[in-house]
């Protein structure tokens, strides 16, 4: 029995000390290496400072720019991490057949509509409900070209400058098969800034 | 074109069954080949320090009761280091030492491999505590498991031995030649993806529109070394609060396909190890079967639920059609670069494994796709379940179906040539009524108590509320660790009864299996004759699958009623008005 004790213990540090000291400094070091971009959290610069990570979402409500999903994070919406209350990555974890989150859904397709009046259809159901993470990046192809005419009105061009730019930067399915076609939300803003930027306004 | 992802899925999974399961087969039948020029030095110089005989036989007693000291310690470590973060170095945040009911809750949990989470990891641990404590049990937990199964192997191929193997050996060589080097691939994988890895303190940001938001902190870490075995040693354990919904833990969908495979890929293979290790490929290829029959409906029902049940959702002015711009469906809770397939196909995956990782808020789900997870766990997590524990699960089975089938012909009934008895029976019964017992009495009793009805964050309707109890049970009983995530289960309450379900369901279920290893070990064979059921047709596969499809609707449907069925018709009868 002493026997175990000593050998579970002795084995315990052992392993730590491979699996958990010496594989993940080894993996950085590859990491760094290798992809120093992605390892660090494939950051966006612009004119020297920080804007953000082009996998984070953000939160945009100025009708210059395009928006992005509802986010449950607290206490703000988008909030990757907050010191002081401890906010951090989350999604809303309301029930389908909550009459909160019923009644959320509608408000939300109900604002939608009125802040892109242009917009016959529907609500895209992605502008609609909350995503997982609270920080989702992306918006479906359908949920962009609904916000078109509202931005191009709001930045004074015609939308069909607008619908190219949201084209040039929509993504397929990644390798033509996993995952969805979207639009990443940050870089289609990031792309809507510099175009003006050309045009010298 | 989202059939075709659920398919190439499937297929991706199936052909790497024979290779890893004969690698794997390998490592543990003495030839490892190339591996053990490569791992063998490390392997030996770990049995060197610890003094430990590798080659020295244990009975299953002494196999037992080394495993759980051994992880009865590495709870403790586990207990302390989060106990002591604040003291501890590589803590850029200053994050100060979780609540006592918390690291105790968190230590059993890592420990037996179900990494149930009521914490944030962004908020809560630290770069150390992530890293020694946290990663190091996703590896132990992982081969101890496949250390029990390997040893259940050998139970079934010796004859008349005192013997099933010695488990540091078991141990050593799950970690040093499986598990660590598929982490350590898929984590570079991952990098490549952008999951970050790096021991830089949190980035502050000045997002694009000042307007909405001044300042964005961005969560770094050592992220993708952990992800990667968190996936491949069916843990689940996020290193963010959202787990694989974090664009970081998650950002890509080729990311979320290797990490999804990763769920699946070692309880799949080890059908394969199975067979070859008792000398009968035909026995593990039939587990294979049985298990993908259990897998693949619900996980179909799943996906057609959160696609199609949105009546509700288009009343409010809503397009949920699917169509090229949009995949339509249930998206709250989930991201847009899944989409309705890769999220549910990940809820019945890693439901199916004792995984318990999320891509999507199970929470969320309509009331039907909602039911499959909590389904799978149901089952026992037998539809590959866990590393080494799906299979020792589906085993428990096998005996009960060969059981039945003995009872149906009037014989003494046996599998793989060694007669099964009381002592076997009785053994079984345990692993399969423990976790059912904990589940349905520990929802039971937070039905009634103050405490444990507190945690509810779905007040209405009250049959989602149920839900979200009976989840939580069911997946720590059965070591998941996947939650409907609004549940407010950081209390100490929900951190020991949870922590409690969590121990026994891990090691009552452990014990009596490597009991039944010992007393087979000591068996000789009966040989075959024409009276003989076969475990490796069509119809014994058949009756497997049923088998557990029966034990757990018998045991599980009330509560399901009361649950997630009521819940759905409520839905669609206020959906319909």
């Amino acid at each position: 029995m002493l026997a175990s004790v000593r050998n579970a213990i002795c084995m315990l540090l052992a392993l730590t000390v491979l699996v958990g000291v010496v594989y993940p400094l080894a993996i950085t070091g590859i990491s760094i290496l290798i992809f120093p971009k992605q390892s660090r959290g494939s950051i966006v610069q612009r004119d020297g400072s920080t804007v953000g990570s082009e996998l984070i979402g953000q939160w945009f409500t100025s009708h210059r720019y395009f928006w992005g999903r509802p986010s449950a994070t607290s206490p703000d919406p988008y909030t990757s991490y907050d010191e002081k209350s401890g906010g951090a990555s989350a999604g809303s974890n309301l029930a389908a057949s909550n009459p909160d989150f019923i009644a959320a859904v509608k408000k939300r397709a109900a604002d939608a509509a009125v802040s892109n009046p242009a917009a016959k259809e529907p609500v895209p159901v992605d502008l609609a409900t909350a995503s997982g993470s609270g920080l989702d990046p992306h918006i479906s192809i359908a949920a962009a070209k609904y916000q078109i005419a509202r931005v191009a009105a709001a930045r004074g061009l015609p939308e069909t400058t607008i619908a190219a730019i949201v084209d040039r930067i929509a993504e397929g399915r990644q390798w033509g098969v996993f995952g969805e076609p979207r639009v990443n939300v940050l870089a289609l803003n990031l792309a809507l800034d510099e175009s003006a930027g050309k045009n010298g306004k | 074109m989202d059939a075709l992802q659920f398919i190439i899925y499937c297929a991706a999974l199936l052909l790497c069954v024979k290779p890893l399961g004969a690698y794997m087969a390998r490592v543990f039948d003495g030839g490892a080949g190339t591996a053990a020029r490569v791992f063998g030095p490390a392997e030996r110089a770990i049995h060197r320090v610890c003094g430990i005989d590798p080659a020295r036989e244990m009975g299953w007693r002494e196999y037992a009761v080394s495993l759980i000291i051994f992880n009865s310690i590495g709870a403790l470590l586990v207990y302390f280091i989060t106990r002591l973060q604040g003291l501890l170095p590589l803590n850029p945040r200053g994050l100060s030492a979780p609540s006592p009911d918390l690291s105790f809750n968190v230590a059993v949990s890592f420990v037996t491999n179900t990494n149930w989470q009521s914490y944030g990891g962004e908020s809560t641990m630290s770069y150390f505590t992530q890293m020694t404590a946290l990663a190091v049990q996703n590896f132990l937990s992982a081969g101890t498991g496949i250390a029990v199964a390997v040893a259940l192997a050998r139970g079934l191929s010796r004859e008349k031995s005192a013997s099933i193997g010695n488990f540091w050996n078991d141990l050593v060589k799950s970690v040093l030649y499986i598990l660590l080097p598929l982490s350590a691939v898929l984590a570079v994988v991952l990098v490549w993806q952008g999951v970050v890895q790096n021991f830089d303190d949190y980035k502050s940001a000045t997002p694009l529109d000042a307007g909405a938001a001044s300042r964005q902190v961005l969560p770094m870490g050592p992220a993708a070394a952990q992800i990667a075995i968190k996936q491949l040693g069916t843990n689940g354990g996020g290193y963010f609060n959202v787990n694989s919904a974090h664009p970081f833990e998650n950002p890509t969908p080729v990311s979320n396909f290797l990490e999804m495979l990763s769920i699946l890929l070692i309880p799949a293979a080890f059908c394969y190890t199975f067979g070859a290790l008792v000398r009968d490929k035909r026995q593990g290829w039939a587990i294979l079967a049985a298990m993908f029959l259990l897998f693949i409906f619900p996980a179909l029902l799943c996906w057609w639920s959160e696609q199609n049940v949105n009546a509700h959702l288009s009343k409010c002015g809503v397009a949920t059609d699917a169509g090229p711009l949009s995949c339509g469906g249930n998206m709250e809770g989930k991201e847009v670069r899944f989409g309705i397939v890769n999220s549910t196909l990940w809820a019945a995956a890693t439901t199916a494994a004792s995984n318990g990782s999320v891509n999507s808020m199970h929470d969320s789900f309509t009331p039907l796709g909602g039911l499959v997870p909590m389904w799978m766990m149901m089952l026992g997590e037998v539809a590959f379940g866990g590393v080494g524990s799906g299979l020792y699960g589906m085993f428990i089975f096998i005996l009960v179906a060969v059981f039945l089938a003995g009872l149906m012909v009037g014989r003494t009934p046996d599998y793989l040539e060694k007669e099964i008895g009381p002592f076997e029976m009785k053994m079984a019964a345990i692993v399969i009524l423990v976790p059912a017992m904990l589940v349905l009495v520990g929802t039971a009793i937070s039905c009634v108590a103050p405490d444990g009805l507190a945690a509810i964050s779905n007040p209405r309707p009250g049959a989602h509320g149920f839900s979200q109890i009976l989840y939580a049970f069911t997946s720590a009983a059965n070591n998941n660790g996947s939650a409907f995530g609004g549940v407010s289960a950081n209390t100490p309450y929900y951190n020991y009864a949870l922590g409690i379900c969590m121990f026994f369901g891990r090691f009552a279920v452990i014990v009596p299996v490597l009991a039944i290893a010992g007393s087979l070990a000591a068996k000789k064979k009966t040989p075959r004759n024409s009276g003989t059921v076969s475990t490796h047709t069509p119809l014994f596969i058949i009756l497997l699958a049923s088998t557990v499809i029966i034990v757990g609707a018998l045991t599980f449907f009330p509560a399901l009623a009361l649950g997630p069925i009521v819940e759905h018709l409520q839905l669609i009868g206020a959906a319909g008005k």
